[in-house]
């Protein structure tokens, strides 16, 4: 029990770079995410070609392979990434491409008389999409969105092959140390579910604020009444 | 010139046996996936209440941990306990168990799929409860599923690279091989995206044309 104590530290560090890695991928995998997603339902044949590409290159191939390239491809021809710059890099627009096909998916949901009553009220493509679609979209975005940020924080474990000392790397330095295994092995994974948790009840939040916010779902105020005085 | 086109000629012949490894390593991870998958969605429906928390558990956990992490615990810490797996073996029952977890929501949303009338139906024939799964509900929730597993497929072969981790051989842990011993990884590492390209690309308009079959 004592030894847990003498290289809980050490995992920590680590659990603490794993979430840094995973917050900038997320960061940049919106990005990603929203400029390939609103590319793909645009009128521009161009953009909707340049966003399949990046969706299908991305998603056809392996993460750890994309990965590889940006670390020990992309040197060759004078493009040099720091180690947890390319882990950020190519883990953020891996999971982008995943979320560009969400945004896709979310804005052709929206039924398709918003787009007749945005028409007849003469808005403006831009005020269209910031006023009418995105704001419906985006709350059912949230679920899969959630799911991705999971599937993103499994995948920050990648980085420990290109030696990032993320909390499956420090693993693997105590697993080399020769502690005690099995412990250590089992408290990493206990730190990861523990880790997805929290992201996921976040996420949850997220999901009825969103809700609430377009009408849909549980209304806040509701409570606020139950908790009215008696009437004297 | 950057891009060496002999070089990339030389060293086809042993990426290619990487990628023969890394089907094979999809194919067996696929069966113990498909299989584990449809035995973890029938326990959560299990009649003790036991089995079913313990299954619930099992799945999330499996779910939200790193797959890299679950490999290496298989490989490396497995032994001190007695078990001892090779490469391959522990690259796909890691690979298997951990999307069973996925293929299992996926079975359960078929099983949930299939109308409250069959089921009421089947009661009424006197069906014994292994008739009742075998000849009436699984035939009517798989089949529409069968696009939702093609896709965890191709998730798992483009997962398999993880395997070079732990000293499997498969297309990734080729290329970097070659690369450590040239110098060059461009090619290796270039050509090895598109060989998953190559094989993906085909299975994933594959599996979109099953959905449009299936209708959905």
């Amino acid at each position: 029990m004592s030894e847990i104590l003498d290289y809980l530290p050490l995992l920590l560090e680590g659990a603490w770079l794993t979430l840094q890695i995973t917050a900038g991928a997320a960061v940049l995998g919106l990005v990603c995410a929203f400029a390939s997603g609103l590319a793909a339902v645009s009128g521009s044949r161009t953009a909707r070609a340049v966003s399949m590409v990046y969706v299908e290159f991305f998603r056809g191939t392996s993460a750890l392979v994309q990965l590889f390239w940006l670390f020990f491809a992309l040197p060759l021809v004078g493009i040099r990434f720091e180690p947890i710059a390319a882990g950020i890099v190519a883990l953020g627009l891996n999971i982008g491409s995943y979320g560009s096909e969400v945004v896709r998916g979310a804005i052709k949901a929206i039924p398709k008389t918003q787009y007749e009553a945005t028409v007849a009220l003469n808005m403006s493509a831009y005020r269209r999409m910031r006023s009418v679609i995105l704001p419906q979209a985006v709350v059912s975005m949230l679920p899969p969105f959630g799911n991705l940020l999971i599937e993103l924080l499994k995948g920050t474990s990648l980085v420990s092959i290109i030696s990032i000392s993320d909390l499956t790397f420090s693993a693997q330095i105590l697993r080399s140390g020769g502690s005690d295994t099995l412990t250590v092995f089992l408290v990493v994974l206990v730190m990861y579910f523990l880790m997805a948790y929290a992201l996921t009840l976040g996420m949850r939040a997220l999901e009825r604020r969103g809700a609430a916010s377009i009408g849909r779902g549980k209304i806040p105020i509701q409570r606020d009444v139950a908790k009215l005085p008696e009437p004297v | 010139m950057i891009w060496d086109w002999a070089y990339t000629w030389d060293i086809l012949p042993e990426l290619l046996r990487g990628l023969v490894v890394t089907v094979q390593a999809t194919l067996v991870g696929s069966v113990v996936a498909l299989v584990l998958g449809l035995v973890l969605a029938l326990l959560r429906r299990s009649r003790l209440a036991v089995i079913r928390i313990v299954t619930g558990g099992f799945v999330e956990f499996v779910r939200s941990t790193p797959l890299l992490v679950q490999l290496y615990f298989l490989f490396f810490v497995l032994p001190s306990l007695g078990i001892t797996l090779s490469g391959f073996q522990a690259g796909v029952i890691g690979l298997g168990v951990h999307y069973a977890t996925y293929t299992s929501e996926v079975y359960r949303a078929g099983i949930e799929g299939v109308p409250r009338g069959q089921w009421e139906a089947a009661t009424a024939l006197n069906l014994p409860s292994s008739r009742v799964w075998r000849s009436v509900i699984l035939p009517q929730a798989i089949p529409r599923v069968l696009p939702a597993l093609g896709n965890y497929v191709i998730a798992m072969f483009k997962e398999t690279p993880l395997l070079s981790a732990i000293t499997v051989l498969e297309m990734l842990a080729a290329a970097k091989g070659i690369g450590n011993q040239t110098f060059r990884y461009l090619e290796p590492l270039t050509l090895v995206g598109l060989l998953f390209l190559l094989v993906s690309l085909p299975a994933s308009f594959t599996v979109r044309r099953l959905e449009r079959r299936f209708g959905h």
